[in-house]
């Protein structure tokens, strides 16, 4: 350095104040990532919060999902109609197309040894595997509306219905605070009425719940929400048998050993004034609705072996001709479904610090 | 036109622009794993072109800067200081390189079509394996804090070439002219 000795010569005036400044910046550029990264924002919703409530209602079991635990996969195919490639430029909607599923069906809740009967509502997740990796991933739920429309109320939701030690149920007074305060909730309060948990997942109907965007080729954007409208006819071989907890995967097994089971994806597309960023809002009957074509289910696997237990069924995950609305659940979904993953595969791994898969008790 | 006591104006440009994207990357990663808001999907929607542009650079970096050597430190600069400096540039080059082959490989071990928008998608370049995944998964998190430290360690380093010590240091990647 040709000009070292000159500048060592002549000492730095105010060194206090040089330090000074190079101290604030270094600190306040950790403070700034200790900010982002929450640490610093101890009131946030965080994934790992979201995701710690709603496995506290049901136990944390290492090694399983933190909600929909209990379950089932299935594996098939999808064949479509043509009717919606006029709407979508994604592959599995051309005419002709078959598209292999790894599909699951589920029971909400963070518990694997739930009793099919405990809750009115049965979900199915579905994987479609489209030429060159691209994927379309979605997890339906059986049911008409969402109970909330944003993360933090379903956070608020989780405690509220978190269930008392001494009792092992929700506290009803807080339970009915909360649906008090998120009037939003009523559509939802009015189909739970209903709901009555079906001997079948056969026999369910499966909705996005959540709307998202089609795009065509010209470029165009279509709001829709979608249900998987079963071909079996409801119920009529009488329910399980009483104290049999478990008749759903076994119904399951039996529906299949006959012959393949069929839905038919019905896009639902929405109107002008519909809601397409709130969950807890129901579209009207009347709405255009294409037939896209057919899952058609073969199989089914045990969740312990199958080949849906390592899938995170995160609903963002789209082909291009698919995309996400501006409804804050979907995103909440996304982030909380990747820590729930990251939390079961680690223990599955054995990483330092998480609980070994099998060590928790029923 | 470069002298002996600044860096390749090439050089200088990839460095800054790149010091840019780096901290845009780890401020974006941190974002995505504590947030449930809206801004999770466009975070993670940029997160992953930005990270495979960073390796790209930083191959292109890397090259370049073994066919051209860095402008030699002060000769007065105690041993552990120079030592300290060497070792935190190279290991920069390798987060640079190691983070983003390992979020590619972590999303594909989980088998996660590797997108990076506009219908762009990478091939995978492991097997599908949630084991292979959780491990990766949790080197990302914690080689970017690294990545973080490293960065803080070398800005103050740089800092106090140029307020303290003012021995040319700071200037050689600035192309200022050293103080006299």
């Amino acid at each position: 350095m040709t000009d070292d000795t000159g500048a060592r010569s002549r000492p730095p005036t105010h060194t206090a104040w040089r330090w000074a400044l190079i101290g604030l910046a270094v600190a306040g550029s950790a403070a700034a990532f200790g900010y982002v990264a929450g640490w610093l924002a101890p009131e946030r919703l965080t994934p790992h919060r979201l995701v710690n409530a709603v496995a506290a209602n049901g136990g944390e079991h290492a090694g399983f999902r933190r909600n929909h635990a209990k379950g089932v996969c299935v594996a098939g195919r999808f064949e479509a109609s043509g009717a919606l490639a006029g709407f979508s430029t994604a592959r599995l909607f051309a005419a002709g197309a078959s598209t292999p599923v790894v599909g699951r069906f589920a029971l909400p809740g963070s518990n694997p040894y739930a009793a099919d009967s405990s809750v009115p509502i049965r979900s199915l997740a579905l994987r479609f595997d489209l030429p060159d990796g691209e994927q379309w991933r979605t997890g339906m739920n059986a049911m008409a509306v969402f109970p909330v429309s944003t993360p933090q109320a379903f956070y608020a939701l989780q405690l509220a219905t978190h269930p008392d030690p001494a009792t092992g149920k929700p506290d009803p007074a807080k339970t009915k605070a909360f649906f008090a305060s998120h009037p939003e909730t009523a559509s939802f309060l009015a189909w739970v009425k209903t709901a009555k948990p079906s001997a079948s997942y056969a026999t369910e109907t499966y909705r996005s719940i959540n709307a998202f965007y089609l795009r065509d080729a010209a470029g165009d954007r279509h709001a829709v929400r979608w249900a998987m409208v079963p071909e079996q006819p409801a119920e009529g071989d009488g329910g399980p048998a009483a104290g049999d907890t478990d008749y759903l995967a076994a119904d399951l097994g039996k529906r299949l050993a006959a012959g393949p089971l069929r839905w038919h994806l019905q896009m639902v597309f929405a109107a002008p004034g519909d809601a397409v960023d709130d969950a807890t809002r129901v579209w009207p009957d009347d709405r255009r609705t294409v037939d896209a074509g057919t899952l058609v289910l073969t199989s089914s696997q045990p969740q312990a072996e199958g080949p849906c237990r390592d899938v995170n069924y995160d609903p963002t995950i789209l082909p291009r001709g698919i995309e996400t609305s501006d409804d804050p659940l979907l995103a909440a979904r996304s982030a909380t479904y990747a820590d729930s993953y990251l939390r079961r595969t680690s223990e599955e791994a054995h990483v330092p610090g998480t609980k070994h898969p099998g060590e928790d008790k029923r | 036109m470069s002298r002996s006591d600044t860096f390749h104006p090439f050089a200088r440009v990839l460095h800054w622009l790149m010091a840019l994207m780096i901290l845009t990357m780890l401020f974006v990663g941190a974002g995505i794993v504590s947030t449930v808001e809206t801004k999770h999907d466009w975070l993670l929607a940029i997160h992953k072109p930005l990270g495979i542009t960073i390796f790209v650079l930083a191959l292109i970096r890397l090259g370049f800067r073994l066919t051209h050597p860095a402008p030699p430190l002060p000769a007065d600069m105690p041993l552990w200081q120079k030592l300290a400096a060497h070792a935190s540039h190279w290991l920069l080059y390798a987060l640079m390189i190691a983070l983003p082959l390992i979020g590619w490989g972590m999303l594909s071990a989980g088998n996660y079509p590797v997108t990076l928008g506009g219908g762009l998608l990478l091939p995978p370049i492991l097997p599908s394996d949630p084991l292979v995944f959780a491990w990766l998964r949790e080197a990302h998190r914690y080689l970017a804090w690294l990545f973080f430290l490293t960065f803080l360690a070398h800005m103050g380093a740089a800092l106090m070439h140029g307020l303290i010590r003012r021995d040319g240091v700071l200037q050689s990647m600035t192309g200022g002219r050293t103080p006299d």
